[in-house]
This record gives structure tokens, C-alpha cells and sequence, in this order.
């Protein structure tokens, strides 16, 4: 039996206020483990990147709790949250969010930067995690010099410098075309996950659905129902 | 902290159009503020050249003089009174007034003429042709070679000219700490041959030069001055008397005041401006540091960083502009009065360090307003 990641029960979220009122999260429960990699599949709308933000502790629900190896949290303040997101979260967002101005090697060491690592060392880890994802050779180019697909890789790079339990990919192919896409995630898949790591992934995108090791699907602000593995 | 520092660095000083134009609009601001302040302060001392050149430590007055040049007569018993307070080591009469030259052209000369006591020849200038002797030889002059000196058509020892329609004549050729500021060029002679020359009204002693026998005298030599009706002021009070004049009360203090403070408007607005848009165009990327988990003080850390870092290289830039100008302009103007002193770096610094806080207080709101969800939602 694989160990429990995170627990959440009954997160609720809405937005706005009186007649603008939107529930984003309806009473939404879901376990994740390590080792396993977990989609959150549904359209646009249905609260797929809510329910990420919630569970990756950047965004406070209205209601219900999470849990990450048994500790709650929405119950920690905002620098310990904030620390644990740098240690124990690793973010793939949509658009990369890659810093131009900085080296492919300078981004992939960001993380590393803000645990106080060394610069120098920070650099030579980031190199290391490069060499990872197969981009030694472009760590000191500007992301604006890559292609989409090695920016995605930049940023999985980036994402696992710091040596996280727990790596959040929100819709990791969007900007990709489908075989890059599926490249991409058959690496990670390979490369990335192992027993100590969970992977949460909120994609849309159907042709990456067998790498999966459990899909719940959403809509409405609701989980309604699973596509592949055990229950939710 | 280094390495976010560092990282904060990276990202300011990478994007090179924007960072040379935050350069650009704080070195112009820094270098007006100090351009125009430095001139003020260039003309400030020269407004005080007499003083600072005579160098006596007490100057007793009439309470109605404003400054150096506007002289007011004291009657000769003025200067028996001050010798006889208790505390003087020694007091001497000094002239100062003006005089038509007439130079070998025909032409006129306004010049200022300073008649030194006789006896003492207290405050003489440091002679750099000629013996300060000579000084008593029949209708002899000094001359202080200053950037006005051309003005009488740049004499020699022995060159002759008139002194209000009186024969005069260059026994010496001397230098000065500071010119003056009305463009003027300036004479000494001898007390006694100040007055032959120059019409007077009934009292002549333009000023009584007094020096104490101790620092701990002054007071006591002030207040029995006063006693008299008349002012005695330090050297210093009196150079202040003299600022206070052209600050207050001639509108120069108040028009520079306008432009150093428009000079700080541009350079608010200029390094505010692309701060705030850099900040702009960077938000996502601070929303992204901190959904990885950068706290809200080190964002702030960042953001006044590279506020300081910027406004002080600007600074920095600005004063060597500033200092580099005013160089090459001595050296084509040597009338030129602009003079950087500490306080004009103080007062720069000062705006430099509100153009700083202003620009990073708004990227700070501006960030710390960010939420990483945005970042997610793209």
C-alpha cells in the first residue's frame, strides 16, 4: 500500500460576493499518494486549476482541510506556508513563467536560491538537474532562445531543483504539440516520479491519459467521477 | 538574503533598456539638483570673497549692513571704542568701496578697492609678484590676479593708470582665496590712500577687523560692541548674514529653490515611472517567486533593493556628471561660481533616497497585491 501524500476533505471555494457568487469548489475530497501520478481532468471551468491551488497551499478554501502527510496546511501561518511550498511543492505552471532576463541555469536554480544555497552551488545543481531534462548544453541561454518544449523542460528542471514531495503541472501540454506534450510527460513519468514524489496533474489533454496512475475527472466544482485507477 | 539579492540584481540589470532609462531619469535629476544648488553655493561664497579673503575673525558694522559691499560708514571713534574692550588683542580700520579706472584706452574700469589699515596692513593678500612694501611707494596698488584681472587689461609692475581721475600705479600683483561675485576687479592699497582716492561721506571706517585674545572673549566683544549701537559678527555669522541676504531677500534663493525642486519632480516621475513599469511588466514573474514560496519580506527586499540600487548608481552618476561639467566649464568660464559642497550632496542624496522609497513603495504595494492564484489561472 502507497504511503498518504495529501488528504482533503470537503474543500469548498467560491468567488465573489451576493448575485456574483461562484462556487469554483463543491465539497471536494480526494487522496493522493506517493508514487502515484494523479490527473485532474475536466473543461474549462470546472475548477481543476482551484483545486490545485487549494491543494498546493496558495489558495485558502471557504471551507474543508488539507493534508500533507498529516499536517493540516490552512492551519500554518504565511511564512510557514510559504516555506512549505519552497520545500516541499514543485510548481510546472501553464505559461512556464520562466524569467527572460535570467539564464536557463539562473531559472532552474531559483528554487535552490531561495533555500539560501550558495549562488555558485545553487548554479552547478541547477546545471545537474539541466542535464536531467537533457539541456546541459543550453544553460546559459535565455529561455526566449528555446523551444516551447525545452522551456517546459526548463521549467520541470526548475520544479524538481528543489527536491520536492510533491510536483504540481498545470496543464503541461497546452502550449506543446501532441508528441512533444507526450514526450514530456513520459519523461517526467520516468524520470521524475519515483515512491517519495506525487505528481498532480490538471490537464485536459486526452492523449496523455495513459501515463496516468489515476484520473478523477471534475465538473462543476464537483469530482464526478474517476477515468482510471481506484476511487478518489 | 545574498543570493536573492543577487537574484534581484540579475533581474534589474538584465533588462538593459529599462534599467539605462531608470539611469538615465536619476543621473538628469541628480546632476540638476546638484548643478543648480552648486551654483547657489558657488555664488554664495562669492558673495562673501571680501570676508573670506580678509580672514579677521570679528567684523564690527553698522546693524544696517547686509551684505559685504554695502557698506556703511562707522565714525573713527568706533575704533578707539573697540580697541578699548576688554578682550581685543587688536582692532584695525578697513575701507572697501569702488573706483572708476581709466584704463590706457580710455575706456572705464569699475573696480573694488579695499584700503588696508596702514600700520597693520592686516588681511594683505599673498603677493605673487611684487614686495608688499611697496605698497607705501606714492599712488601704489595692488592688484589680485582673478578671473577679472583681464578686466584692466591684465597690468604689470609699473603699469599706470587712473584711480578716479588720481595717477595709480602696480606695485604688486596678488592672489586671493575666492573672487568676487559681480564680476569685479578688485585693488588694495593703503587705508589712508583709499580715502584720498575715493570721495566719502563724514565717517569712513567701512568695517573694524578685530582679533580676540581668546575664543572665550568674543561674547563679552559682541555684547559691548552692541552697547555701542553697533553689530559684531564672527566671520562666519557674518558669511551667513550674507547668505541669508541673497537667499531671503532676493528672490535668487527662492527661484533656485523652484528649480531644484522642479529638477526632483522630473527625476520622480522619469525613475518612478519606469520603476512602476518594470515592476508591472515583471509582476507575474514575482507572483510565480512567490507561489514558489518567496515571503512577502523578501519580495520587499527585492523590490527596495533594486529601488536603491538603482537611484544610488544614479546617484553616484549624477554627481560625477555634475562634478565633470562644471570642471570643463571652469576651464572655459573661469567665472564660473558653481562649487559642489557636502551639503549639496547631502541634499541630493536626500531626494535620490525619496525618489527610491517612492518608486519602491508603489512596486511593493503593487506586488505584495499579487496573488500566486493569478499565476495559476494565467
Amino acid at each position: 500500500m502507497s504511503t498518504l501524500a495529501i488528504q482533503a476533505t470537503g474543500l469548498v471555494k467560491w468567488f465573489g460576493e451576493g448575485e456574483a457568487k461562484t462556487a469554483a469548489l463543491r465539497e471536494v475530497s480526494l487522496e493522493a499518494y506517493f508514487g502515484e501520478m494523479l490527473y485532474i481532468v475536466g473543461p474549462s471551468g470546472s475548477g481543476k486549476t482551484t483545486l490545485l491551488s487549494v491543494l498546493s497551499g496558495i489558495l485558502r478554501p471557504n471551507a474543508g482541510s488539507v493534508s500533507v502527510e498529516g499536517e493540516d496546511i490552512w492551519n500554518m501561518s504565511s511564512d510557514k506556508l510559504a516555506d512549505f511550498r519552497l520545500h516541499r511543492i514543485g510548481f510546472v505552471f501553464q505559461d512556464y513563467h520562466l524569467f527572460p532576463r535570467l539564464t536557463t541555469a539562473e531559472n532552474v536554480a531559483i528554487p535552490l536560491i531561495l533555500k539560501r544555497t550558495n549562488w555558485d552551488e545553487a548554479i552547478q545543481q541547477a546545471v545537474k538537474y539541466l542535464d536531467i531534462v537533457g539541456l546541459k548544453n543550453r544553460a546559459e541561454l535565455p529561455p526566449v532562445k528555446l523551444s516551447g518544449g525545452e522551456q517546459q523542460r526548463v521549467a520541470i528542471a526548475r520544479a524538481i531543483a528543489g527536491t520536492p514531495d510533491i510536483l504540481i503541472m498545470d496543464e503541461p501540454t497546452a502550449s506543446l504539440d501532441g508528441d512533444t506534450g507526450h514526450a514530456i510527460v513520459s519523461f517526467v513519468k520516468e524520470n521524475v516520479l519515483n515512491e517519495k514524489r506525487c505528481i498532480l496533474i490538471v490537464t485536459h489533454d486526452s492523449r496523455i491519459y495513459e501515463l496516468a496512475t489515476r484520473i478523477l475527472k471534475m465538473e462543476d466544482g464537483r469530482l464526478t467521477g474517476i477515468e482510471k485507477g481506484g476511487s478518489a | 538574503m545574498k543570493g536573492i539579492l543577487k537574484l534581484a540584481y540579475k533581474l534589474l540589470v538584465n533588462d538593459k533598456a529599462k534599467f539605462t532609462a531608470l539611469l538615465v531619469g536619476i543621473t538628469f535629476a541628480v546632476f540638476l539638483m546638484i548643478a543648480m544648488t552648486s551654483l547657489f553655493a558657488g555664488v554664495l561664497k562669492r558673495a562673501s570673497a571680501t570676508v573670506i579673503n580678509l580672514g579677521a575673525s570679528i567684523w564690527v558694522m553698522d546693524p544696517a549692513v547686509q551684505t559685504v559691499s554695502n557698506t556703511i560708514g562707522m565714525p573713527d571713534y568706533v575704533l578707539d571704542a573697540v580697541r578699548s574692550i576688554h578682550g581685543v588683542h587688536y582692532a584695525v580700520p578697513v575701507y572697501s568701496g569702488g573706483a572708476l579706472v581709466k584704463l590706457r584706452d580710455g575706456a572705464y574700469q569699475y573696480a573694488t578697492v579695499i584700503g588696508l589699515d596702514d600700520t597693520s596692513l592686516f588681511g594683505r593678500p599673498k603677493l605673487i609678484q611684487g614686495r608688499i612694501d611697496d605698497i607705501y611707494g606714492d599712488n601704489a596698488f595692488i592688484v589680485v590676479k582673478d578671473p577679472e584681472f583681464p578686466k584692466l587689461e591684465s597690468p604689470r609692475l609699473g603699469t599706470e593708470f587712473e584711480v578716479n581721475d588720481h595717477r595709480g600705479v602696480i606695485a604688486g600683483i596678488a592672489q586671493v582665496a575666492s573672487s568676487g561675485l559681480f564680476g569685479v576687479p578688485t585693488l588694495y592699497t593703503t587705508y589712508e590712500r583709499a580715502l584720498q582716492y575715493i570721495p566719502n561721506p563724514r565717517f569712513t571706517i567701512s568695517y573694524v577687523l578685530v582679533e580676540p585674545n581668546s575664543h572665550a572673549d568674543v561674547a563679552n566683544i559682541k555684547r559691548q560692541v552692541q552697547a555701542l549701537g553697533y553689530l559684531a559678527l564672527t566671520q562666519d555669522e557674518f558669511m551667513d548674514k550674507i547668505s541669508d541676504f541673497y537667499k531671503y531677500q532676493t528672490g535668487l534663493g527662492m527661484n533656485l529653490l523652484i528649480m531644484t525642486v522642479m529638477s526632483f519632480v522630473v527625476g520622480l516621475s522619469i525613475s518612478g515611472q519606469t520603476f512602476y513599469t518594470f515592476v508591472l511588466e515583471n509582476l507575474e514573474k514575482f507572483g510565480a517567486l512567490k507561489a514558489m514560496g518567496t515571503k512577502s519580506r523578501e519580495l520587499i527586499v527585492m523590490i527596495l533593493f533594486q529601488a536603491s540600487f538603482t537611484s544610488l548608481t544614479g546617484y553616484g552618476l549624477g554627481v560625477g556628471l555634475c562634478a565633470v561639467t562644471i570642471a570643463l566649464a571652469k576651464l572655459r568660464l573661469p567665472d564660473y561660481a558653481a562649487m559642489i559642497t557636502g551639503w549639496n550632496l547631502v541634499l541630493a542624496f536626500v531626494m535620490v533616497v525619496v525618489i527610491a522609497a517612492v518608486s519602491g513603495y508603489f512596486g511593493v504595494r503593487k506586488v505584495l497585491q499579487i496573488e500566486p492564484f493569478d499565476i495559476f489561472r494565467g
